[in-house]
């Protein structure tokens, strides 16, 4: 069975791309076949962070015109076994994509033995993100704790109900999970940031993951290898986390709380 | 947070952030599809009509569809401002 996963969250930046990199290597960490695929037609970006940049050959695009098969498109990681990647266009033809095209290729990957396919959806509300969810079984709405990412993200919501084939055809809904990133213990404990439990009461969704905010993220974009894989990092274990949740396991939140500071340390600040 | 932490005395910028989030999303989820579309129509005309009485700000009008038990309630409120008379 294969099973396809929308990361999505209306606004941009909030790390849609970098969740979608760290849940496709977990998944495949745990022996699953995943393809992640960079959904951001014109605005290629996925490949730089699973540092694949130099081994795209074909891409989204060229498969769904017919210019070369799907396993010639797919590029294989050079650290899992079992992931594959499937690089954006950079056509700068936003029409590329059709959803005819999208679904041929999903066929195509499921005929292939593929558990996962992650969906990694470009910001906005626009044609790639609408195609980014159309499929998709589940939605990670990736979240920041601050205002317009939250807003956003109930927008898409809101597309994910209407607007998916799920929907059309009123076979159940897209399961949907919320996974906060940028997230700061600290700033929570001062009421300077809203926690997990406000962004979830507001949103209605069940919690996949919190990724604390961390200097490990810039790290493992600028060396090309998903945060996940770096096992001395919080945000890792975050991300090993969230693809236990989405396994089915439960797992307790970690990283929510601020470390417990001594007397002398909350009196005189530090 | 030191000492003089004790003293400042605003309301958390956190908690501010969850309430304007939970009027403006209820608001855009009742726009799309939380009522029926003649509801923001309805929305402007009874302002025009009260603000032929009272000096309202347009905020300060709410409506809102909510199901309770198989039914519709209308629910429409109006918040007065404090110097109306």
């Amino acid at each position: 069975m294969t099973e396809i996963i929308v990361v999505t969250s209306g606004k941009g930046g909030v790390g849609k791309t970098t969740t979608s990199a760290s849940l496709a290597c977990g998944l495949a960490r745990r022996g699953k076949k995943v393809a992640v695929i960079d959904f951001d037609i014109g605005l290629r970006n996925l490949d730089l962070i699973m540092g694949c940049e130099r081994r795209v050959v074909y891409d989204f695009v060229n498969v769904i015109q017919g210019e070369c098969t799907l396993k010639q498109a797919l590029i294989k990681d050079k650290r899992l076994e079992t992931l594959y990647v499937l690089a954006a266009s950079q056509t700068r033809d936003k029409d590329a994509l059709s959803s005819e095209g999208v679904r041929r290729v999903f066929d195509d990957l499921t005929a292939d033995g593929f558990e996962y396919i992650i969906c990694d959806s470009p910001a906005g509300i626009e044609k790639g993100a609408h195609l980014a969810m159309y499929f998709a079984d589940r939605a990670v709405v990736v979240v920041n704790p601050e205002v317009s990412s939250v807003r956003d993200s109930d927008r898409i919501l809101g597309l994910l109900s209407a607007k998916t084939l799920r929907a059309e055809q009123g076979n159940g809904q897209v399961k949907e999970h919320l996974l906060l990133t940028r997230y700061s213990p600290k700033r929570v404990a001062t009421g300077e940031m809203m926690s997990v439990g406000d962004v979830k009461e507001i949103l209605g969704l069940d919690v996949v993951g919190v990724v604390p905010e961390s200097v490990d993220v810039l790290a493992a974009s600028n060396a090309g290898i998903p945060v996940i894989l770096n096992e001395n990092s919080d945000v890792s274990r975050a991300y090993e986390d969230a693809v236990a949740r989405l396994l089915g396991e439960t797992v307790p939140l970690r990283f929510v709380d601020e470390p417990k500071k001594g007397f002398f340390a909350r009196m005189f600040g530090g | 947070m030191g000492l003089l932490a004790l003293f400042r005395r605003s309301p958390p910028s956190a908690h501010v952030a969850k309430e304007r989030l939970r009027i403006i999303i209820q608001q855009e989820r009742n726009a799309r599809g939380g009522g029926p579309d003649y509801l923001p129509l309805l929305r402007r005309e009874l302002l025009e009509v009260i603000r032929k009485y009272v000096n309202v700000d347009p905020a300060a009008v709410q409506i809102n569809v909510e199901r309770e038990d198989g039914q519709e309630v209308l629910e429409f409120s109006v918040a007065l401002p404090e110097k109306a008379r």
